[in-house]
This record gives C-alpha cells, sequence and structure tokens, in this order.
C-alpha cells in the first residue's frame, strides 16, 4: 500500500466523522488489514469491505456511498460544490443553523442584559405559593415570555416514570417458579438434603414510550412548551423514549433529543424539521410511522403518546385506519389534546372522531397541572393485575 | 476449505445453491479472514440465516445456532447444571452411606453444554460457525453479556474453571430491526445491509432453489414478487415468500400465473388481512398483466 493511499484513506476516515458516522481509529485500522486481503485495484472489493467496516447503520448507508463515490473519483474539480450538498445532508450531530421557527420564539441568551433581568422576573413569577398555583393551572397559549420560562423550568421539576412490565427474564426472588440451581447449592450444607426451596422471580422493567406530536399551525402557540416537555421526559427516564413530530411528514427526533445541552438539542430539532407549523396530515404521518417505525420501535409493549388538537386536513378514512393499527401495535394509546383543557372544547372535528374509538386515555395538555396528571397516569397504566 | 479469493468464496456459496451479491460475499470474505463477527441486518426472509448454514457447509464444520428471545440468560446460553442426575446422585451416594463431595458434584458429566459453550469448546478442534439469530429479540442484558464473550472468547464457570479458546468460531449474527441493538455489538462487527434482490437475482435463486419450477411460472412470479414490493403494503414479501409461493404453484401443478389461483394462493405471499384485501382482485389482475407483458 502506497504511502500516499494510506494518507488518503485516513483523510476519508476524517471526512465520514465530520458528516457523523461513528468512526474511530480501530476501525481504520481494521479497514488497513483488511485491505491485505482484498484486490484494492478492484474498486467494488475496495468499497464494499469500506463500508463493511465502517458502517453499521442502514440509515449511513446512503450517505457512505455518496461520500464514497465523492472521494474516491478521480478528477476533483465540482468538488467543493457537491461537498457542500453532501454537508447539508448530514446527520445532526451538531447545530448549523437554527430555524426561524423556533429562533424567534426561543429567549436571547447570548444577551448578558436580558438574560439578567429575565431570570429576575422568573424569580419574580414563582416566588410565592398562590403564583406558582396560578402558573400550574394557567394555558401555555396564554403565557407570556416570564411566564413560560418560568413554566419550563417547573417542568424540569416533574417526576417522571413509566408503569413496569413484567419481563421473560427471570432474577432470584419471591416467584413460584424453583431456582433449583439455588436450591441444590443451598441443599449441599445440609449434606443433599433440601429443607427449603429457593424460587425465581420475574424481573420488572419500565415499558419503553413512544412519543409522537403534531407541531402544525395550529399547534403553534403550544409546540415550543411541548418539545421542552418532551425533552424533559426523555431525560428524566431511563427507558428508551422515541420521539417524532409531523405536520405533513413525520420526523424522528430521537438522536437530536439525546444531547444534554437542551438548547443545542431543541437547535437541532429546528435544523432536521423543516415543516414547522404546516398543514396537518395526521393518517398520513401515522402511516409512516406505522410502516416505517411501528414494528422497529413498538416492540415491547410500549406506550404511545399522541399530542395533536386533531385539526386534520388529509383522510379521515386513512387516519382511521392507521389510528387502528397503532392500536393493535402497542400496550397503550394515550391522545393528549392542549384543547380539551378548555371548558366548552367538544371533540367534534372530523380527525378526532375518527380517532376517539381507538383512543385509550384521552387527556388535556395545557398546562403544568395536566403534564402533573399525566406523569401520575403514566406511574400507574398496570395497576392492578392488567394485562401483560 | 480456505478461500483464497472473494470470487472463489462466491462462487462456492453459488454452488451451495445460495447466490451472494458481491457486497455480501466480500464482507463474509472480510470476516473470515479478519476473525471478526459478520452482523447481518435485513427484512424477514432475504436469506440472512442461510448465509450461517452455507458457510458451516463450505468450511465443512459444525453450526451451532442459538435463538435469541427477552430474558435468555446464561442458563440456557452458556451452561446449566444436570440438577437431576445431580440429585439423583446424591440420593445414590447416600443410599451407599457416603458422603457428597462438591467437586465430584460439579464436574463435566453433569455440565449442560449450551450454544456458547459449545462454540467455544468446538473450537479447540475445529472451530465452528455460530450463528446468533434475531438479537434483536434478546434484551439489553444479554447483549452486554455477548459484547464480552465475543471480545475474548472465554467463558468462566465458577466451578469448573475458565474455559477459552485462541481459534475463535466463525461468528454470523443476524437482526430484523425490531429493536434498536446497542453501538458497542455493532462496533465490534462487520455490517451488510442484505436487501431485496434485484429481477434478475430473484429468479436466479428461484431457478436454483427449485430447478423443478416451470420457466414460465419462475418469471411470472418473481415478477409479480418484484411489483408487490413497489406497492405500499404494510409487510413487503420477502425471498422466502418467494420460494413459498413456487412450491405450493408446483405442487398445484400450475405452469402459469393466472387471476383466480393468484387470488386463491396470495396468504402464501402476504401475512397481513389488510395487505391481502388490498392487492386481491384488480390490483393482483393488473400487476399480473403488467408482469405478463413487461417479461413474456
Amino acid at each position: 500500500m502506497s504511502a500516499q493511499f494510506l494518507h488518503n484513506l485516513l483523510l476519508f476516515g476524517r471526512v465520514l466523522r465530520r458528516l457523523g458516522l461513528d468512526i474511530n481509529p480501530g476501525r481504520m485500522m481494521d479497514l488497513v488489514s483488511a485491505l491485505d486481503h482484498i484486490e484494492i485495484g478492484r474498486k467494488s472489493d475496495f468499497f464494499y469491505s469500506a463500508r463493511a467496516l465502517l458502517v453499521h447503520e442502514r440509515e449511513d448507508l446512503l450517505l457512505f456511498d455518496e461520500a464514497f463515490e465523492l472521494f474516491w473519483r478521480k478528477p476533483a474539480e465540482s468538488w467543493e460544490v457537491e461537498w457542500q450538498g453532501l454537508t447539508r445532508r448530514r446527520r445532526p450531530s451538531e447545530p448549523v443553523v437554527t430555524h426561524p421557527a423556533l429562533k424567534e420564539a426561543a429567549p436571547q441568551t447570548n444577551d448578558s442584559a436580558s438574560t439578567s433581568t429575565e431570570s429576575m422576573t422568573v424569580v419574580e413569577v414563582t416566588r410565592t405559593y398562590s403564583n406558582r398555583e396560578i402558573l400550574r393551572h394557567k394555558n401555555f397559549a396564554e403565557m407570556n415570555t416570564e411566564e413560560s420560562e418560568a413554566v419550563k423550568q417547573m417542568m424540569a421539576h416533574l417526576l417522571w416514570k413509566v408503569s413496569e412490565r413484567r419481563t421473560r427474564r427471570k432474577r432470584p426472588g419471591k416467584g413460584h417458579l424453583i431456582d433449583l440451581r439455588r436450591t441444590l447449592r443451598r441443599s449441599l450444607r445440609s449434606e443433599g438434603e433440601i429443607f427449603r426451596w429457593s424460587y425465581r422471580e420475574p424481573k420488572f422493567k419500565p415499558r419503553s414510550l413512544v412519543v409522537i406530536a403534531d407541531i402544525s399551525g395550529s399547534m403553534e402557540r403550544y409546540t415550543r412548551l411541548l418539545l421542552h416537555f418532551i425533552y424533559g421526559m426523555k431525560a428524566a427516564l431511563n427507558q428508551p423514549v422515541e420521539a417524532f413530530v409531523f405536520s405533513t411528514r413525520l420526523t424522528r427526533i430521537t438522536r437530536p433529543l439525546q444531547i444534554r445541552d437542551l438548547d443545542l438539542a431543541l437547535k437541532n430539532v429546528g435544523q432536521l424539521v423543516n415543516d414547522w407549523a404546516g398543514g396537518t396530515r395526521i393518517g398520513e404521518s401515522l402511516k409512516t410511522f406505522n410502516f416505517e417505525w411501528g414494528r422497529r420501535v413498538l416492540g415491547r409493549a410500549a406506550v404511545v403518546l399522541i399530542i395533536s388538537d386533531g385539526w386534520d386536513r388529509g383522510d379521515v378514512e386513512l387516519l382511521k385506519q392507521e389510528m387502528s393499527r397503532l392500536k393493535r401495535n402497542c400496550y397503550r394509546l394515550i391522545w393528549l389534546n392542549p384543547l380539551l383543557g378548555a371548558p366548552d372544547y367538544e371533540p367534534l372535528t372530523r380527525g378526532i372522531q375518527a380517532a376517539l374509538p381507538h383512543i385509550d386515555h384521552f387527556l388535556p395538555v395545557h398546562n403544568l397541572a395536566s403534564l402533573e396528571d399525566l406523569a401520575n397516569r403514566l406511574a400507574g397504566l398496570d395497576t392492578p393485575s392488567r394485562r401483560f | 476449505m480456505d478461500f483464497t479469493s472473494i470470487d472463489a468464496l462466491q462462487s462456492a456459496m453459488r454452488e451451495k445453491r445460495y447466490i451472494a451479491e458481491r457486497g455480501l460475499a466480500t464482507s463474509l470474505y472480510l470476516a473470515l479472514k479478519l476473525g471478526r463477527p459478520l452482523f447481518l441486518e435485513g427484512e424477514a426472509g432475504v436469506g440472512k440465516t442461510e448465509v450461517a448454514k452455507v458457510i458451516a457447509s463450505l468450511l465443512d464444520t459444525e453450526l451451532i445456532r442459538l435463538q435469541c428471545y427477552e430474558g435468555l440468560d446464561v442458563h440456557h446460553a452458556v451452561y446449566e447444571w444436570n440438577y437431576t442426575r445431580q440429585m439423583m446422585h446424591i440420593r445414590l451416594l447416600e443410599a451407599r452411606g457416603d458422603k457428597v463431595s462438591e467437586a465430584e458434584l460439579f464436574g463435566e458429566e453433569f455440565l449442560l453444554r449450551r450454544p456458547l459453550l459449545q462454540a467455544i469448546e468446538g473450537s479447540k478442534q475445529k472451530p465452528p460457525v455460530l450463528l446468533i439469530d434475531e438479537i434483536d429479540r434478546s434484551d439489553e442484558e444479554f447483549e452486554a453479556f455477548l459484547l464480552e464473550v465475543l471480545s475474548d472468547f472465554q467463558i468462566t464457570i465458577p466451578e469448573i474453571g475458565t474455559i477459552k479458546t485462541s481459534n475463535p468460531p466463525v461468528v454470523i449474527i443476524t437482526s430484523n430491526r425490531t429493536r434498536e441493538v446497542h453501538d458497542a455489538l455493532k462496533r465490534r462487527c462487520l455490517y451488510y445491509w442484505i436487501d431485496y434482490p434485484s429481477f434478475e437475482k430473484e429468479l436466479e435463486i428461484v431457478q436454483t432453489q427449485l430447478p423443478h419450477a416451470p420457466a414460465q411460472l419462475a418469471r411470472q412470479i418473481t415478477g409479480f414478487i418484484q411489483a408487490l414490493r413497489e406497492m405500499d403494503l404494510y409487510k413487503l414479501p420477502g425471498v422466502a415468500e418467494t420460494l413459498d409461493w413456487t412450491t405450493a404453484l408446483v405442487a398445484l401443478d400450475q405452469r402459469a400465473l393466472d387471476p383466480v389461483i393468484v387470488d386463491e394462493t396470495l396468504g402464501a405471499v402476504l401475512k397481513y388481512q389488510d395487505d391481502v384485501e388490498k392487492v386481491k382482485g384488480d390490483q393482483a389482475r393488473l400487476i399480473l398483466e403488467r408482469v405478463k407483458a413487461g417479461i413474456d
């Protein structure tokens, strides 16, 4: 292997890493030693070897293919232009731009003066018990900036817990399954006479949670706080939480939400989603979810939260069908509707009417108190002895 | 058998009636050469498990299969003591008036060897192929354990000691992606995504696997299945379904597809009622006409 080739290979690795692929020096070493076994001259063999060693997610295959094609092509004329096209599509591991919809709404954190006054008002708003009580019951849509900042802080203190599912894993305990291993071990102390049986019991684990949130135009006043709520819930829970948003199409936001820094995470979400405040096609979006993600994220009896006001401009029949499919594939289907908080609201829109028969719990999500209710509800889904 | 090139491996697999794409052959070849596990992902029925069977047969070695499920633990994956025999043994000694010795009771003759232990012990003579099937059905606890085993190929049984091999088995891991498998495990492996085959490749698979199927029927079935995969179905048919359907139609003495027989046997291809209803009748007839016009 020529020094020049090795140099290019390492450069290629750096390029892939910049595109967000999970490349480390170990993998590059593996690739170098793999090349001893193949004919490097044969491009397709080199390509497949590099791909087998450097990619381990199906989602990254296409990106790899394009990067490979671009990098290992001989003349490098229009390289720059195409390169930029490629970086724009990379996985969102770091933020590039802030989407206007979020930027406009977000507090200006880089201005020190405004930050300090803001935090002062936040303190002001939440200082007394009665103020907190008023805030707890105030509709998200009617809050001013200070109040919504205060609520975000209060949100961070919510305790999230999803009720547990009996897994098929067993561990020593008080169950009714005899643990022969331990029984025998114990019997040896009394020369093989069994005086006491040991037992095993099933291990319990919290159910996984899937959140599918509507970010269409009619939900705009709630979107920002609800994203905070989803982020907070995901950060607080130990089990997997999958998050998706939709207006006209579905976007998975699980990865960007994993970042520790909340503002950065929300920025990344903003960058990833390109149909903020658009129209609503709930049926279409749920179909995408069912077809592309359902089988991957609904295993092991997950709990699904749909957050939407149910204003749907799509096909109602499709919505019905996909709701029923979703219902059959999850443990509990919970629909959170911000409008349900209004005293005179009745679920009459076609979308909601189509969805209602398939929903286990139809709950409001318009203020902090409703989130607290939700937290209690999620913690108590499995009490007592319901289906597993 | 030792393979000297990717081409050699590819054609050897073909002789065993497995039509491997270049990418799969390359990944498998490197997995053998580098002694790394091969992680195969893809939709159900694209021939992931078959790869392990074929490679075991090519290497003329044993295939040891570990089917994964939730709660899979050391006692089912690695080893277990034969308690019934141990208890009998205790009673026997008792009857003779002897004392039980622990070392005797936890000796090799009371050890039940499960797949992972079999694979590591077997490697001392001739490395077997270890197929860890449907890893996505297991849970995080087992994944973490497997990661350990795959990194140093050694297993410790407290009563006996450490069993290890310097000549590890060929490991093939498959996943249907019903759950995200942890990155750490995937990082240790070579990764290959098996896609649905092209028309030509699928026809070749049908012809290789079922040489008795009438040529026209095979072409029409393959064309029909390929058209179904273009449709908006909840569960697309895999190659396994193509082969099942062909076998069924051959058994029914069909020489070509016709709308009636398609409607009657669609259940061999589509596994969800919604999908069957969507295709049955007009849609099926339409596809059939297109297929016949296109390939005959």
